[in-house]
């Protein structure tokens, strides 16, 4: 039974709104987190610089998402493998071999990533400081992913967001390496972004079938 | 500076002051920050933790030193407080737990090769293996559970590959137990070796008890379960190779001399200056408990304390990639266990431990199962997959 409301423990509930009515609160609102963030605010670095080679402009800002989509595909893939095998164990109507060739692809973007930061004299095996933003962002992600209590619903959820972030994110950079020039790559990751557009149509379906569906078990069966 | 330390007076306690705004500073960079800056953080941390969980203990015992416990254990937990802090919060609890096993290999290799006692350089030998191991497991689980590569946080200082393995370390507890020290001929840096690293195993397993439950994944929240409970075996060992005939007294003194020898060490070898600027802040603050606690020895002793001291601080533990040292251990020793009190060959191990161990293993072994097939690529396995 969920517990957490206050219609389910009325009497306590009034108690507490009593009690809480009785009291004074304190001068002031929110404002006040607002100027402490402020104040840190000013203070505070990046959360780290570019690894090298050092460049400027646009070059710059291209190498830093490109350090960012790279970490987001192999994320991405990790994602996928949290994914897979509960799906099959609930007996899902998704299709496995689907799942496993989106799984696939986000792990060829992250090897395409690679290969176009090396091309430009980067080092993939470096965290950029976007990189380093997205895997945070990531992590709540992977937790929901990797939950044995998220259902499958649920679960196409956090894929829907990530997948959403993706297309965005290769929209981007398709404009930043356009930009910058290069447009040997430009060809390459507009196919990758072709190939997130139909992994976001896919999960989006699958999404809503299975909220639709709104029977589901947990993700493990 | 070195040989007069002890006798230096440093930050008189009434003078150790903090404000909330103090103790929450700008933390390192998890990108831009060399990776000891990070190992002495957190080995500081545990001192400090340390400093503050042998007080208390202290004053449960000792009615006469309750109050000077309180007044110095209230500075120790700030001192915890702003140093804790320092960690990013970019930081997964997973890469700050990489950086945790960083701390018990190249701390613990840099004590062993330094230990005057053959027995207990041993101890410490035996333990780095195992520790060495963790990293390996854990780093596993970051690649396949994050998506993410260790040595962003070890920088290629620290090597990633099995060690003793993890599913071969659970122990009876009576082969977790060894040989104390002899408090009266132990060299004064045997009884800092120990207090230190007894210190950074008791911190890694309180902080693994308190993050394993906080991942979702069942295999993290297994293989933190298995490495928590060998964390807490690595603290039975140490704790136990510290003269239990030591007074409260001498145990206060040493664990204040250890603080101060510890932060010395952080001044000395640190590089980002305001980072140094707090251990330099810090280390006058433990010369001050350390002369307060000197006075107290001499009120309830009846001793000179530096009876206990030794003449000269003795040189830092040096933060640096220890390798070689833990190659050629890994070499020599990975095949070795425990009987009782001894370290001795695969072979000697007692049925106790291998009953416990086989029990313990029945439903599965989670550093196991996180790492088949497992080997460090630079940019994780998915690149050397994707080559």
């Amino acid at each position: 039974m969920n517990q957490t409301g206050i219609v389910i423990a009325p009497e306590f509930a009034n108690k507490m709104m009593e009690n809480t009515d009785l009291t004074k609160p304190p001068r002031g609102d929110e404002q006040a987190l607002a100027k402490v963030r402020m104040e840190y605010g000013k203070e505070a670095d990046p959360v780290g610089t570019l690894p090298d080679p050092q460049l400027t402009g646009v070059k710059a800002v291209l190498m830093d998402k490109l350090g960012e989509r790279l970490a987001f595909e192999r994320t991405g893939t990790r994602l996928y493998d949290a994914l897979i095998a509960p799906v099959q164990a609930a007996k899902s109507d998704i299709p496995a071999k689907d799942l496993q060739h989106i799984r696939d692809e986000e792990h060829v973007h992250f090897a395409l990533v690679g290969a176009a930061i090396q091309s430009l004299g980067g080092d993939p095996t470096a965290q950029t400081p976007a990189a380093d933003v997205t895997g945070v962002e990531g992590m709540g992600l992977m937790q929901v992913l990797t939950d044995p209590s998220t259902t499958v619903a649920q679960a196409l959820h956090a894929i829907l967001v990530a997948e959403l972030a993706d297309n965005e994110a290769w929209e981007e950079l398709i404009e930043l390496t356009e930009q910058a020039g290069n447009e040997d790559l430009v060809a390459r990751f507009e196919k990758a972004r072709d190939e997130e557009m139909e992994h976001l149509e896919k999960v989006r379906a699958w999404y809503k079938e299975a909220t639709l569906k709104g029977k589901e078990a947990t993700l493990n069966g | 500076m070195k040989a007069s330390l002890f006798q230096t007076r440093g930050t008189p306690l009434d003078r150790q002051k903090f404000t909330w705004r103090d103790l929450v500073q700008k933390p390192i960079s998890k990108l831009d920050d060399d990776a000891y800056t990070r190992v002495r953080i957190i080995l500081m941390n545990g001192i400090e933790a340390e400093a503050v969980g042998f007080q208390h203990a202290c004053a449960r015992m000792n009615a006469a030193l309750q109050r000077p416990l309180a007044d110095i254990r209230r500075v120790e937990h700030h001192q915890a407080t702003l140093i804790n802090w320092l960690i990013g919060p970019d930081h997964s609890p997973l890469e700050t737990t990489i950086a945790y096993e960083q701390v018990a290999i190249d701390v613990t290799a840099a004590v062993a090769m330094r230990e005057p006692d053959e027995y207990l350089a041993q101890v410490y030998r035996f333990g780095l293996l195992e520790d060495f191991d963790h990293l390996y497991r854990y780093s596993a689980l970051l690649d396949r559970l994050e998506g993410k590569d260790a040595n962003n946080i070890l920088q290629s200082y620290t090597d990633i590959l099995p060690g003793r393995p993890t599913a071969e370390e659970h122990r009876a507890p009576m082969d977790d137990l060894r040989k104390p020290y002899d408090k009266m001929s132990a060299e004064p840096i045997t009884k800092l070796h120990a207090l230190t690293i007894m210190a950074a195993e008791q911190q890694t397993r309180n902080f693994y008890m308190n993050i394993g439950p906080m991942y979702a994944d069942p295999v993290a929240r297994q293989l933190y379960a298995e490495i928590a409970s060998i964390e807490e075996q690595h603290v039975t060992q140490y704790e136990s190779i510290i003269d239990p005939n030591e007074t409260w007294m001498e145990k206060w003194l040493m664990h204040e001399a250890a603080e101060v020898y510890n932060y010395y060490g952080c001044v000395e070898q640190e590089e980002n200056p305001r980072i140094r600027a707090i251990w330099e802040r810090f280390l006058d603050y433990e010369l001050g408990h350390l002369q307060m606690v000197m006075e107290l020895f001499k009120k309830h002793e009846k001793r000179d304390p530096m009876e206990l001291l030794p003449e000269e601080l003795p040189d830092p533990i040096p933060f640096d990639s220890q390798r070689e040292f833990v190659r050629e251990t890994l070499a020599n020793e990975v095949d070795l266990r425990a009987d009782g009190t001894e370290i001795v060959p695969k072979g000697k191990e007692g049925k106790v431990s291998r009953e416990y161990r086989e029990a313990i293993n029945a439903d599965g072994s989670p550093s196991e199962t996180v790492s088949a097939g497992y080997k460090w690529s630079p940019g994780t396995e998915l690149k050397r997959k994707a080559a």
